[in-house]
C-alpha cells in the first residue's frame, strides 16, 4: 500500500489520540474524564458548559492566546533551523538571551514610548541570533554536532545571564533577586478588555513572525537554497549553494525567533529583568510544537494555538480537580503519537484495506 | 479536512471575538463578597510556586496553615465547583502566577494565598484588578492595598538562636570553626546570613564562618560538594540554609557521623531532625533547626477571613510570636547548649540585643571565608 497521508491528518490524529490518552488517566485514578473537555472549552471560549450562567468569561481565551504567543515563536524557530536540517535546541539559551538583550535596552536605554518596546524586541532577535551563531558556526565548518553545543549554550546562558544582570543592571533592593521594573516606556500595551489578563501587543510579532517564516521559506530564493540544503547538504552544495553560509544564517534567523519570545514574555508577563533559576521550558515546548505542526508556517500556528490551550489549561484542570500534570501528559502523548507517525499510517493503510476488500465483496455480491 | 480544520479555527476565532464585546457586563461570580463571616460557605485558595505543592518546603506548609485551620472549622478540600472550600493551583513556570491568582479571583475566592518573593508584582496586579478578594502574600514586601495582607519573617532573630547553637558546639569541638550554605542570593538569604553570623559570634567571638552560595534550591549534589568543602576546610556545623540543596549537605553530614566525625548539620524552614537520621535510625545528625513558621501566616489569615476580621498591611512574625524560633525538641542539644539559646532568646524578646539584617562579607570581616 503506498497511500499517502497529509501531516494534517496524522497531526489531528495524534491529538485525539493524546487527549484520549488523558481521559484514560483520569477514568484509572478515578476521576471523571468529561472535566478535561470542560476545562478545554471554557480556556478556548470562555464558556462554563458546566455552569452556563456565568455567561462568557474572556479572560480564559486571551490568556491562552498569552500562553501560545512564545511557543508559537520557538516553534517557528525550531522548524525554521529543522527546514535546513538542523535540530535547534537551544531555545532555551537564546530566550534567556533575548530576555536579558530586552532587559539590558529596557533599563539602560532611554527612548520613547512605542519605540523603546520596538527597539526591546529587536535587541532580544539579535540577542538570539547571535547566541545561535556559535552552534550554526562549528556545525557548517567544522561539522561539530550543533544539539551539544547547544545544550551547552543553555547553560551557559542560564549562568552568564545571572552574572551580567547582578553585574550590570539595576537588582530591585526589597528581594535582590530581580531587577528594577522597567520604565513606564517599556510596554506593550493592554489588549486585557478590562479582565486580570496580561494580554498585549506582542501578539503581533507572533502573527509577524508566521508571515515572515512562510515569506522567507515558500517565496524566496533564499528559502529554497535553505530547503535544499535541508534535503542534502551535499548535492546543494554541488549545484553551487552556499551551504555553509545557509547553516550558520538559518541558525541565526531560528535564534531571532526564539530571542523576540524571550523580549516578549520579559516585557508583557513579568517587566522586569528576571534571574532565571532554571529553564522556562518555551524554547523545549518550541521542539514538540514545530514537530506536530510539521514545520510549516500555517502548522506551527496551529500547533502553537493547541500546545498554548494545554498549557493554559492547567489553570482550568486543577478547578476542576484534574492534576496540571496530565495536560503534560496529554502533550507527551500528542508528541509520542506524531513521533510514531509510521505506526500510525500503518493502522490507517489496514483500516483502508479493511474497508477496500469490504467494498470489494459487496460489489462482487 | 483541511477545510474543516480552518473553519473551525475561524468559528474559535469569532467566538473569542463576540465574546470581547460582552465581556463588560459580565455578572459578578456568586460568593465573591469577601468577609462573608459564614465559615461553611468560605473560599480559600492556595498557589504554589514552582516548587509545587509537595516541596517539604515552604509551599507544602504554607498550605499546611490553611489545611490546620479548615480541620478545624470543618471545611471541606477540593475544587470549589465541586463545593470545596479550599484548594491549590500549582504553577508549571513564573509565567502561571497571574493567571492563576486571577482565576481564583474569577472563581469567587474569600481569600488566596501565595509564597514566595517571586509573588510580588503578580500579587499587587491581581490584587487591584479583585478589590473584594483578600490576599495573603508571605516573603512579599507590603503592598499598599486594603486587601493584601503580606507576610514576613525575622529569620535574622531564628538564625542567631541556632548561630548560638553552632558557636557552641564548635567551641566544644574546639575547632573554632563553623559554616552555612545558602540556596541564592536574595533579601531574605541576607536576613538568614546576618543572624547566624550574630548569634555564632555572640559566644565564639574568634570562630571563623566559612560561606557558599550554591545558587540552587534543589541540587542536593551540589550541596554534598559543599558539605564536603567545608567540613574539609574544618567546620563543625554548617547551617544548610538552601531548600532541597540542604539535603545533600545533611547527607554528607550523616556518613561522617557515621565514621565517627564530630560533625553537624541546621536544618531550616521545617524541624529537619527525621531527615539527618544515620546507623540505626536513633540518631540524627541534624544539631535543631531554624523554624520559619509560615504555615502560622497562612492560618492567621484564613482564621481572619472565616471569622470576618481580615485587614490588610504588613505582619513581621518574630521570634516573640513564635513566627520564628526552634523545634520543641532538640535531642542533640545538651542542657547548657539549650540554656544559651534560652538566654539569647529572652534578650532578643525583652529587646536587650537586636539582631541586625545586613550582614559583614568577607570584605569587611576576615573571620568569614567564602
Amino acid at each position: 500500500m503506498t497511500r499517502r497521508y497529509s501531516k494534517l491528518t496524522i497531526s489531528l490524529i495524534a491529538v485525539v489520540l493524546g487527549i484520549l490518552v488523558g481521559c484514560l488517566i483520569l477514568v484509572i485514578t478515578g476521576r471523571n474524564p468529561v472535566n478535561i473537555f470542560i476545562a478545554l472549552i471554557r480556556s478556548l471560549t470562555g464558556f462554563s458548559v458546566n455552569n452556563p450562567a456565568r455567561g462568557i468569561n474572556i479572560m480564559y481565551p486571551l490568556n491562552w492566546l498569552l500562553s501560545s504567543v512564545p511557543i508559537i515563536l520557538t516553534g517557528l524557530s525550531v522548524a525554521f533551523a529543522y527546514r535546513t536540517g538542523m535540530f535547534n535546541i537551544g531555545g532555551e539559551g537564546q530566550f534567556i538571551a533575548g530576555s536579558l538583550a530586552c532587559a539590558t535596552v529596557a533599563l539602560l536605554v532611554d527612548l520613547p514610548p512605542v519605540i523603546h518596546p520596538i527597539a526591546c524586541i529587536l535587541a532580544g532577535g539579535i540577542a538570539g541570533a547571535l547566541w545561535a551563531f556559535l552552534p550554526g558556526f562549528l556545525k557548517a565548518f567544522r561539522n561539530i554536532n550543533e544539539v551539544v553545543i547547544c545544550v551547552m549554550m543553555n547553560y551557559i546562558a542560564l549562568y552568564f545571564n545571572d552574572w551580567f544582570v547582578r553585574s550590570f543592571l539595576p537588582i530591585d533592593k526589597l528581594t535582590l533577586a530581580r531587577t528594577v521594573a522597567f520604565p513606564e516606556t517599556v510596554s506593550l500595551g493592554d489588549l486585557s478588555f478590562g479582565t486580570a489578563s496580561q494580554f498585549n501587543y506582542g501578539v503581533i510579532f507572533a502573527i509577524l513572525g508566521v508571515i515572515i517564516f512562510w515569506f522567507i521559506m515558500e517565496k524566496t530564493t533564499f528559502g529554497y537554497s535553505l530547503r535544499a540544503t535541508g534535503f542534502n547538504s551535499e548535492g546543494s552544495r554541488y549545484a553551487g549553494m552556499k551551504n555553509r553560509r545557509n547553516t550558520v544564517l538559518s541558525m541565526m534567523i531560528a535564534g531571532a525567533f526564539t530571542g523576540v519570545a524571550g523580549a516578549i514574555v520579559i516585557i508583557g508577563s513579568y517587566g522586569y529583568g528576571r534571574i532565571f533559576t532554571a529553564f522556562d521550558n518555551y524554547g523545549f515546548d518550541g521542539i514538540s510544537v514545530a514537530l506536530v505542526g510539521g514545520s510549516s508556517a500555517g502548522g506551527v500556528l496551529a500547533a502553537g494555538l493547541l500546545f498554548g490551550l494545554m498549557n493554559a489549561s492547567e489553570t482550568q484542570f486543577q478547578i476542576l480537580g484534574i492534576p496540571s500534570e496530565v495536560s503534560d501528559n496529554i502533550q507527551a502523548a500528542i508528541v509520542f503519537f506524531v513521533a510514531i507517525q509510521y505506526g500510525i499510517k500503518i493502522v490507517l493503510d489496514l483500516i483502508g484495506k479493511h474497508r477496500m476488500n469490504k467494498k470489494v465483496k459487496e460489489e462482487v455480491a | 479536512m483541511k477545510k474543516l480544520f480552518k473553519m473551525a479555527l475561524v468559528a474559535v476565532l469569532a467566538l473569542s471575538l463576540v465574546a470581547c464585546t460582552s465581556s463588560t457586563d459580565e455578572p459578578a461570580p456568586t460568593g465573591s463578597t469577601a468577609t462573608t463571616g459564614e465559615t461553611s460557605s468560605v473560599k480559600i485558595g492556595f498557589v504554589t510556586d514552582t516548587g509545587g505543592i509537595d516541596d517539604k518546603s515552604f509551599n507544602q506548609t504554607s498550605y499546611e496553615g490553611i489545611r490546620k485551620f479548615a480541620s478545624e472549622a470543618g471545611l471541606v478540600e477540593g475544587a470549589f465547583e465541586d463545593g470545596g472550600n479550599f484548594t491549590y493551583l500549582q504553577s508549571g513556570n513564573e509565567a502561571d502566577y497571574v493567571p492563576n491568582l486571577s482565576a481564583f479571583g474569577e472563581q469567587g475566592a474569600n481569600l488566596v494565598a501565595a509564597a514566595g518573593y517571586l509573588f510580588q508584582s503578580a500579587v499587587e496586579e491581581v490584587a487591584a484588578a479583585y478589590p473584594d478578594v483578600n490576599f495573603v502574600a508571605i516573603d512579599v514586601a507590603p503592598i499598599d492595598l486594603p486587601n493584601v495582607q503580606t507576610a514576613n519573617f525575622m529569620v535574622n532573630e531564628g538564625s542567631y538562636l541556632v548561630g548560638v547553637a553552632a558557636g557552641t558546639k564548635a567551641i566544644e569541638n574546639g575547632s573554632n570553626h563553623v559554616g552555612m550554605v545558602i540556596g541564592g542570593e536574595s533579601a531574605s538569604m541576607n536576613m538568614f546570613w546576618a543572624g547566624y553570623q550574630e548569634g555564632v559570634w555572640s559566644v565564639c567571638p574568634e570562630c571563623t564562618i566559612s560561606y557558599d552560595n550554591a545558587n540552587s534550591y534543589t541540587d542536593s549534589a551540589l550541596g554534598k560538594t559543599l558539605a564536603q568543602k567545608q567540613y574539609n576546610a574544618g567546620a563543625t556545623v554548617i547551617f544548610a540554609c538552601a531548600g532541597g540543596t540542604g539535603n545533600g549537605i545533611i547527607q554528607e553530614a550523616a556518613e561522617r557521623r557515621t565514621n565517627g566525625e564530630d560533625v553537624w548539620v541546621i536544618g531550616v524552614d521545617t524541624d529537619q531532625y527525621s531527615l539527618g537520621t544515620y546507623g540505626d535510625g536513633s540518631q540524627s545528625c541534624v544539631l535543631t533547626s531554624m523554624l520559619k513558621r509560615v504555615d502560622t501566616a497562612t492560618y492567621n489569615a484564613s482564621k481572619q477571613v472565616a471569622e470576618g476580621n481580615f485587614q490588610g498591611g504588613n505582619i513581621d512574625y518574630t521570634l516573640a510570636d513564635e513566627g520564628v524560633g526552634i523545634p520543641a525538641e532538640n535531642p542533640n542539644l545538651t542542657e547548657s547548649d539549650l540554656a544559651a539559646i534560652e538566654e539569647a532568646r529572652e534578650a532578643i524578646i525583652s529587646g536587650e540585643v537586636t539582631v541586625s539584617t545586613e550582614p559583614q562579607t568577607s570584605e569587611t570581616n576576615p573571620l568569614i571565608i567564602g
